[in-house]
């Protein structure tokens, strides 16, 4: 039992590792001086310096952010809607609908860039910001319905009936008791939603035109010109903003939690 | 519902779009020619692009076995662990899941690339003198999916043995089973559906890969992914290149219509 | 070979900081069916688990049939467990159920199809080979358990609070069940169980654990007419107490003066120094009641007044108020007719032979 259990400890740390050391191997060479070598040269801060100066740099992150806001609102208002009206209604064909919904959380990701360019390019609208978060929105209204539709089923039906009950309109019950009850589900819904858009690229890459790159796409022309230590640098600040959304998204749940 | 209008526009439709188009032909300056023909999907059966299908077939198996073996350990170690401690593994195998995935495909990069991390470290100690190539082939392709996909493995798995009842383990191996009895035997046989959901949600995004095969993998790597974009963005031929996404998509339905009849099998 | 299925020598099991078996001796004898009784947390089922082998004892040896099992991993111990939760494979059928040791130990098949069936008509299972476990009743279930661990023949045959999950009447018929099958294949049980009438109804012999620590051991009589500690007293079976200080020892009878209350004889320990602090124990079947002041043959008397009666059908439970205010219980069989039945607030006198009273020390 123990060997057993002492085998499996030393797979899960090497796991751990496997997970781990790439991303600590990036952050720890942005600081190293030398532009080539991954041999340690001494500290610098040169890298850092390099992306701060860069315009375009700065311009990406903009439209990202710009375009994760907004699609994070429209497919956190259609997904909360499509949760709680999929849940509480019951028509022929549902199951499809049901199914259908989820379709893009298991199709290609590449599938679902092309089908936009196609759809955008035959309906002739210019690629650009605008068709980016149209793209994001489809495949994050899924991802938050999900999430909070899990959440409402496990809700007590009795608790809305009760409402109704000391009174309150059917409006009034959702928005007094049901609404509340699912808020720590739609905050998870909307972080979720709004990483995997900030960290899109396949979708972008097939829906952005001249003058819309979003971060991923910066990242990603920089990969393609060549390894270099500003990629580093650029990574370890990526890596330090996820990993404080996380931590903020851990906070946020224990306060809600409680 | 709105959701659904929306969702009927922007997503719907344009499916349709790319099934509708991979029957028509490429205009000669690259737009569509509207006919009808099977043609697109007759020429999917070139061996050119047959080896293509093969190798993203093979890449993506060759993942989810791996990232099986990984992650089964990992998952079982984890649930089988004090509560608190749990909470906290379970925290470290997402993290780097959110972590931007260009990011962490560039890592491998830095690593294997011919002067890259890996060679170094091997050089210092002597195991290498000339240069190995490592990137830009299968084999990175496969670190990468891998790497990105671990931890689609191990949550499922690691739901599925959480719920094996403790004292059943414990009964086959008081009727005299050994370890690799108990293991299948008993453990595999019931977290079956745990198995399937990791090994599908890694085997559909690996099948479908896009980054990781047009970062690690170079030209001789190509998958169906990059095949797609190729022909959609390159070659501008989008009446062939929806043809290959509609094939892409049906095998990976049809690999989600196997797991719910298995699942429902299971259940009972 | 030794006469002993089982023998534990100085048990030492942690779990933690926790003490959970402490120093633990006992041997259990070949056929013999033997159970461990205690409330929860009293080392009862850590006793067991290392008896199972899932964990091993920080010190002190386990022997089975004379061999140690130190590092002896379960798989290749000769003890089969019947679970708490019966642990039943859901994804075997009945049969394959039963099968599962015989096949991880190499029995040819054909052999094992007959030594199945045996097995499960000795449980009264015949027929349903082919169900799956979770379509079968609780009741049902259990009896699978016990069949695959029986069908091994092992040395010992371990029971986890075989009965706890089953409802009550189904439970007093398994406990003879269980007892008879025992005796019909004449193996070692084990069962460890906090349900005391579990244990002194199927029991040769019977130990109280408490805090990891043996209390008594001895048959069913002897755990239940002479509890060796307050805590098997009231543990085994409802008692009723006095605290009070021994006056004086005349053989095996002594005196006892409780304050406010008549001198009181009763049975008393080899040893007890005379002056000790004491407390008595008494049955609350032994008491007789009465409303007669004068009544001879028994060697003490107290007053009390009916507190409150209770009418449970077969008997009759009244709460007696001690003149000093203690409050006892007294079972009188309800045996119809025209016996006097008595109602809260009568006055009675409450009376017992010296011998009902066990005397404990301190």
């Amino acid at each position: 039992m123990t060997g057993q259990r002492r085998w499996l400890r030393s797979a899960s740390l090497a796991n751990l590792l496997f997970l781990y050391a790439p991303i600590a191997v990036l952050v720890v060479f942005s600081f190293n001086a030398s532009r080539l070598s991954a041999r340690w040269q001494g500290f610098t801060l040169q890298w850092y310096q390099m992306l701060a100066s860069d315009e375009a740099l700065f311009a990406a992150v903009q439209n990202s952010l710009l375009v994760a806001v907004v699609s994070t609102m429209i497919a956190t208002i259609l997904g909360v809607s499509a949760a709680v009206g999929l849940e509480r209604s019951h028509f022929p064909g549902q199951r499809l609908v049901d199914g259908a919904l989820l379709l893009p959380l298991v199709i290609p990701e590449v599938m679902m860039g092309v089908a936009l360019l196609l759809f955008f390019v035959m309906i002739q609208v210019p690629l650009s910001l605008v068709t980016v978060t149209i793209g994001h929105a489809a495949f994050n209204v899924p991802v938050v319905m999900v999430i909070v539709r899990a959440r409402l089923r496990k809700l007590d039906p009795a608790l809305e009936e009760a409402a109704r009950d000391l009174g309150a309109t059917a409006w009034q019950a959702f928005r007094r008791v049901t609404l509340p009850l699912l808020s720590p589900a739609i905050i998870g819904g909307v972080l979720m939603a709004f990483t995997v858009s900030l960290d899109d690229f396949i979708v972008t890459f097939f829906t952005a035109g001249p003058g819309s790159t979003t971060l991923p796409l910066k990242v990603y022309s920089m990969i393609k010109s060549g390894v270099s230590p500003e990629i580093n640098a650029l990574s370890a600040i990526l890596v330090l903003v996820s990993m404080a959304l996380i931590a903020l998204s851990l906070v946020m749940q224990r306060v809600n939690g409680k | 519902m709105p959701a659904l209008v929306w969702m009927g526009v922007f997503l719907f439709l344009p499916l349709l779009l790319v099934l509708v188009i991979s029957f028509a032909a490429r205009g000669t300056y690259g737009g569509v020619e509207w006919t009808f023909s099977l043609a697109n999907y007759l020429n999917m059966a070139d061996p050119l692009y047959l080896r293509i299908y093969a190798r993203s077939l093979a890449l993506a198996a060759a993942t989810t076995v791996v990232c099986l073996l990984l992650g089964f350990p990992l998952a079982y170690y984890i649930a089988r662990a004090p509560a608190r401690w749990q909470a906290v593994w379970l925290m470290l195998i997402i993290i780097p899941f959110w972590t931007n995935f260009l990011v962490r495909t560039y890592a491998w990069m830095f690593i294997l690339r011919s002067e890259g991390l890996f060679h170094t470290v091997l050089s210092s100690v002597g195991l290498v003198t000339s240069p190995i190539e490592i990137l830009y082939s299968d084999t990175a392709v496969l670190i990468g999916l891998v790497y990105g996909y671990l931890p689609f493995m191990v949550l499922p798995l690691y739901a599925a043995i959480e719920r094996l009842d403790r004292s059943v383990v414990e009964a086959a191996w008081d009727l005299y089973a050994s370890g690799w009895s108990v293991f299948w035997r008993v453990v595999l046989p019931l977290t079956k559906p745990g198995v399937i959901a990791g090994c599908l949600l890694v085997f559909i995004p690996s099948v479908g890969a896009f980054i990781t095969p047009d970062l690690l993998g170079g030209a001789r790597s190509m998958m169906v992914g990059n095949l797609i974009q190729h022909e959609y963005l390159v070659v501008r031929d989008w009446p062939f290149g929806s043809a290959i996404s509609f094939a892409l998509m049906a095998l990976v339905l049809v690999g989600i219509a196997v797991y719910f009849k298995v699942e429902t099998k299971v259940a009972v | 070979m030794s006469e002993h299925s089982v023998e534990l020598r100085e048990i030492v099991k942690r779990h933690g900081t926790t003490l959970a078996v402490d120093h633990l001796s006992l041997q259990v004898k070949r056929g013999e069916f033997f159970s461990i009784l205690g409330p929860s947390g009293s080392g009862k089922t850590s006793t067991l688990r290392l008896l199972a082998g899932f964990e091993e004892p920080d010190q002190g040896e386990i022997l089975i049939e004379g061999r140690s099992m130190r590092g002896v991993p379960p798989n290749l111990r000769p003890v089969n467990l019947v679970f708490q939760s019966y642990a039943l494979f859901p994804h075997l059928t009945v049969a394959g159920n039963v099968a599962f040791g015989l096949e991880m130990r190499g029995v040819p098949r054909a052999i094992i199809a007959p030594e199945v069936r045996s097995a499960l008509d000795m449980v009264r299972l015949a027929g349903k080979e082919e169900r799956i476990p979770s379509q079968l009743s609780g009741g049902e279930q259990q009896r699978v358990a016990l069949a695959r661990a029986l069908v091994n023949r092992p040395a010992v045959v371990l029971l986890d609070e075989p009965l706890g999950a089953l409802d009550q009447q189904l439970r007093q018929e398994m406990q003879l069940e269980l007892k008879t099958i025992q005796e019909q294949v004449g193996l070692t049980f084990i069962c460890v169980t906090h349900h005391q009438e579990e244990a002194l109804t199927m029991s040769d012999r019977v130990a109280v654990m408490n805090h990891g620590r043996l209390l008594q051991i001895g048959t069913p009589r002897d755990v239940y007419e002479s509890p060796s500690s307050e805590f098997v007293a009231a543990f085994i079976g409802v008692s009723n107490r006095l605290s009070g200080r021994i006056e004086m020892v005349t053989g095996t009878r002594c005196t006892v003066r409780v304050p406010d209350l008549p001198a009181i004889v009763a049975r008393v320990p080899p040893g007890t120094p005379e002056g000790a602090l004491v407390t008595l124990s008494l049955r609350p079947e032994r008491v007789h009641l009465s409303a007669d002041i004068k009544l001879d043959g028994f060697d003490n008397t107290l007053q009390a007044r009916i507190h409150k009666t209770i009418y449970n059908g077969n008997e009759i439970q009244y709460l007696l108020r001690l003149t000093d205010g203690l409050i006892w219980k007294a079972r009188v069989p309800n045996l119809g007719g025209d016996h006097k039945q008595f109602q809260a607030g009568e006055a009675v006198f409450v009376r017992w032979q010296a011998d009902e009273g066990v005397v404990l020390s301190e």
